[in-house]
């Protein structure tokens, strides 16, 4: 692990909620769109599907109107935390290339608005998740929103280099709020779900990074290439993809999957680990460049294929053994 | 364009009613969703209570 000392302006910036638009009661501009735009859906694409792989492989049964509250609820969750997280990096999201178009940087949305939007949701999706489905689940959804918004967007990603790692945490809750909420409670199944994701996201963010480190420079934002170099960067990602190869085993030696997961994994992992090689070794001109994008793009190819293939075996093949009497 | 031309009011109108429509929408999709977790939690037998 990178242990790098930096030197944080960004976080002496003026609070979001300061804004003047707010300040000077304007607002109601936004559209459905911008709102929708707020939820950050792509983000929440991934917590839906992973979410439901966790409630499908997961022992037991639950009524198919309660899964769908379930992974509404958990939508919305994820949804409210990306609000809650636009809320407060407006400063910073207004000078970097990829996030400058975000309702609030273009003022379509006001800063209270946002702010409020997420809070609602954010509430009202830990409510209906506990009295209609199960607390236990409705308690790690609201741990991972306040994970999301106080030890990632607030403290971590703007004070140290490995932001990315603690703060990769609450992506990695949705299987486990999905298998939580079949069974109401936690084993070490759901835990290797979460830790597949957990492992994933620093060589899969830091791929990113890479080929992206002026636009966190832009903003005082420590990523790893920023602030440790991207040779560290690439060591790093070797290093992460080499642990996340026995993570990704972990359900199959839990017994949440069976042997064509574990070929599944395997293959998928040979492959990521070949691109992860190829991000460590090439260093120099756009070839480097390109082995970033490829390492990224494959990596997001690849959880989806993994939670896929789990899903797949431990969720369609039985039903469909069932529905065939064999 | 100026903060309070005609047509910026038009758009404004415009977004405001396509919020609002589906604002409620929303709403009307949570009564549904309450009363039917109701009716699972109740379970089949709510009809054959012995008062």
């Amino acid at each position: 692990m990178s242990d790098v000392t930096v030197d944080i302006t960004a976080q002496n910036a003026a609070p979001s909620w300061a804004d003047p638009a707010d300040a000077a009661g304007m607002g109601g501009q936004g559209s459905v769109e911008d709102y929708w735009a707020l939820l950050k859906p792509r983000v929440m694409s991934l917590a839906i599907f992973t979410a439901f792989v966790g409630m499908a492989v997961a022992p037991g049964a639950i009524h198919p109107v309660l899964a769908l509250v379930a992974i509404l609820c958990i939508a919305v969750g994820a949804g409210a935390a990306g609000a809650l997280n636009m809320w407060y990096d407006a400063d910073i999201d207004a000078v970097m290339q990829r996030t400058a178009k975000r309702p609030i940087p273009r003022g379509t949305i006001t800063p209270g608005e946002a702010l409020g939007f997420g809070t609602v949701l954010a509430a009202g999706s830990v409510l209906l998740f506990g009295l209609a489905v199960d607390w236990v689940a409705a308690a790690i959804l609201a741990g991972s929103i306040a994970f999301y918004l106080f030890v990632y967007t607030m403290w971590l990603k703007r004070s140290t280099p490995q932001n990315i790692v603690i703060g990769g945490a609450a992506g990695a809750f949705p299987p486990m709020i999905g298998w939580a909420a079949v069974t109401g409670s936690v084993d070490m199944a759901s835990v290797s779900l979460f830790l597949i994701i957990f492992v994933w996201t620093p060589p899969h963010f830091w791929a990113l990074a890479l080929y992206k480190a002026g636009d966190y420079e832009r903003v005082n934002i420590p990523m790893l290439p920023v602030v440790a170099g991207t040779d560290e960067t690439r060591r790093q990602i070797w290093l992460y993809s080499l642990v996340l190869m026995p993570v990704t085993v972990m359900p199959w030696w839990f017994g949440a999957a069976g042997h064509a997961y574990l070929a599944l994994a395997v293959a998928l992992g040979a492959a990521f680990l070949v691109k992860a090689w190829r991000v460590y070794s090439v260093r120099d001109g756009e070839e480097a460049n390109r082995a970033a994008r490829s390492l990224f793009r494959y990596s997001i190819l690849y959880l989806f294929l993994l939670f896929a293939g789990l899903l797949v075996e431990q969720g369609i093949v039985p039903l469909a053994r069932n529905a065939l009497g064999l | 364009m100026p903060m309070n031309s005609p047509v910026r009011d038009d758009q404004d109108a415009a977004r405001r009613r396509k919020r609002s429509i589906v604002l409620g929408l929303v709403l009307g999709a949570l009564v549904v969703l309450f009363y039917v977790i109701t009716i699972v939690h109740m379970g089949g037998d709510v009809a054959k209570r012995s008062f």
